[in-house]
């Protein structure tokens, strides 16, 4: 049992430390960070049920009877080109908010809202 | 693992990234030992390349340290752990590592594995799958990429200014004595780097690659480019506007395959309308969607670079006009 699920802990584990990062820390450039990790462990996750014991890369080639299935790969490879676009997009708002309060520490911008 | 650990204690944000750029190329190397070929190189440029460098670009506008304040983290740590054990409640039922009567294997797949190369015609699975069978997916990922770039546009655009191209063509000649190795040999790459790019642009069908990594490689090329030589000189060679003509050529070209099989009395992106042959049809509908999304993807990349990078200059004018 403990080898059959262990894929299945340390994506959960990995999980876990991006959901940290993403709930107690005040930077916003290191919530992105944990935001990321945490899309990289679904990645580890959908590509992990892909495989199949025995299999080969899902690419035809004469004398290989098992492949892993390709589905999942699909889909991944299109979440991380997608991920990275709208990680820049976080990025971004996180510049123009420097640029508008000065800092990108949360309390610092909500003390500053609260003044105003 | 070890590595997103560190992410959390580190205060240093540069350090923070650089533990990044070591997570994505390790998970890629998950990848190809979980058999996962196209998805390992879609992550080892992406993860570990570009993503890693706009987070610099990003550290470095805004603060490199972070404050050692967290937000009670006594009750996040409880929160994490409860999700945490109750998720892994939740694999005690999961099929297990690499089983292959796994529900997942039972359904799509072994149509996929078995009919895409008569149906397709193509060795890659992965690429008829995404590039045939799912592309109306496929189309919708590109848009998203695009709108995620006229995103970043949105937030970030900067008008271009004369007066700094020279200020910048003068310290490009200095650097240009300071970095002559360096500068060479970085000349010398991005060509192998583009051809790179083109072979697995157009070797997609057959080996592991395609429209999205093609993409990704390409735009680094022009990153490399950009980072040794300056963004004037980066943005006179590459024009601006230009660039976001072809960001929008791209999603029209894949559009508009769909709207020819439409057209031609087929559903929408149904290759096989394209020719008599409908194998060769397959074929040909593969090839110019690929183009179309390598051509977004790698012109997406460069509008965010370019934007993320000309960005440093305006608000340290403004300051510096202010005080």
């Amino acid at each position: 049992m403990f080898l059959g699920l262990f894929n299945y802990w340390i994506v959960i584990v990995l999980m876990m430390i991006g959901f940290y990062i993403v709930i107690a820390h005040g930077n916003l450039i290191k919530k992105i960070v944990g935001l990321s990790i945490f899309q990289t462990s679904v990645f580890i996750f959908y590509i992990s049920i892909a495989k199949v014991d025995g299999g080969t890369a899902p690419i035809l080639t004469e004398g290989v009877e098992i492949y892993s299935n390709p589905l999942p790969h699909v889909l991944i490879l299109t979440a991380i080109v997608v991920g990275i676009a709208t990680t820049a997009l976080g990025l971004a708002l996180v510049v123009r908010i420097k640029d508008a309060y000065g800092s990108i520490e949360e309390e610092e911008i909500q003390k500053k809202d609260n003044l105003d | 693992m070890a590595a997103a650990i560190f992410i959390v204690k580190m205060k240093d944000l540069i350090a923070v990234t650089m533990m990044l750029g070591i997570y994505g190329l390790l998970s890629a190397s998950f990848f190809v030992a979980m058999d996962a070929v196209d998805v390992a190189f879609t992550e080892a440029s992406v993860g570990a390349g570009i993503s890693t460098l706009l987070m610099l670009v990003a550290v470095t506008m805004t603060a490199r340290t972070e404050h050692p304040v967290r937000h009670k983290p006594l009750l996040a740590l409880a929160v994490v752990f409860v999700t945490g054990s109750l998720l892994i409640y939740g694999t005690l039922d999961m099929p297990y590592f690499g089983s292959a009567d796994a529900p997942i294997h039972q359904h799509v797949a072994p149509r996929y594995i078995n009919d895409s190369m008569q149906e397709v015609g193509v060795p890659n699975i992965v690429t008829s799958v995404l590039a045939s069978y799912r592309a109306f997916d496929t189309l919708g990922e590109v848009v998203v990429i695009f709108t995620a770039g006229m995103g970043v546009l949105a937030l970030l655009l900067v008008v271009h200014r004369r007066e700094d191209d020279e200020k910048i063509d003068s310290l490009n000649k200095s650097m240009h004595e300071k970095y002559l190795v360096l500068r060479i040999v970085a000349k010398m790459l991005i060509p192998f780097i583009m051809l790179f790019a083109f072979y697995v642009q157009f070797h997609g069908d057959f080996g592991p690659g395609g429209g999205f990594q093609a993409g990704v490689i390409f735009a680094s090329a022009i990153f490399l480019y950009t980072m040794l030589f300056g963004m004037s000189t980066a943005r006179r060679v590459i024009n601006q506007s230009f660039i976001q003509l072809l960001a929008a050529t791209g999603v029209l070209l894949y559009g508009s395959v769909g709207v020819v099989s439409l057209l031609n009395g087929k559903e929408f992106l149904d290759y096989s309308a394209l020719s008599a042959d409908p194998v060769s049809g397959q074929h040909l509908g593969i090839l110019l969607i690929e183009l179309g999304v390598g051509i977004t993807v790698a012109s997406v990349m460069v509008i965010i670079f370019f934007n993320f990078a000309g960005h440093t200059k305006s608000p340290q004018n403004k300051e510096n006009k202010d005080f």
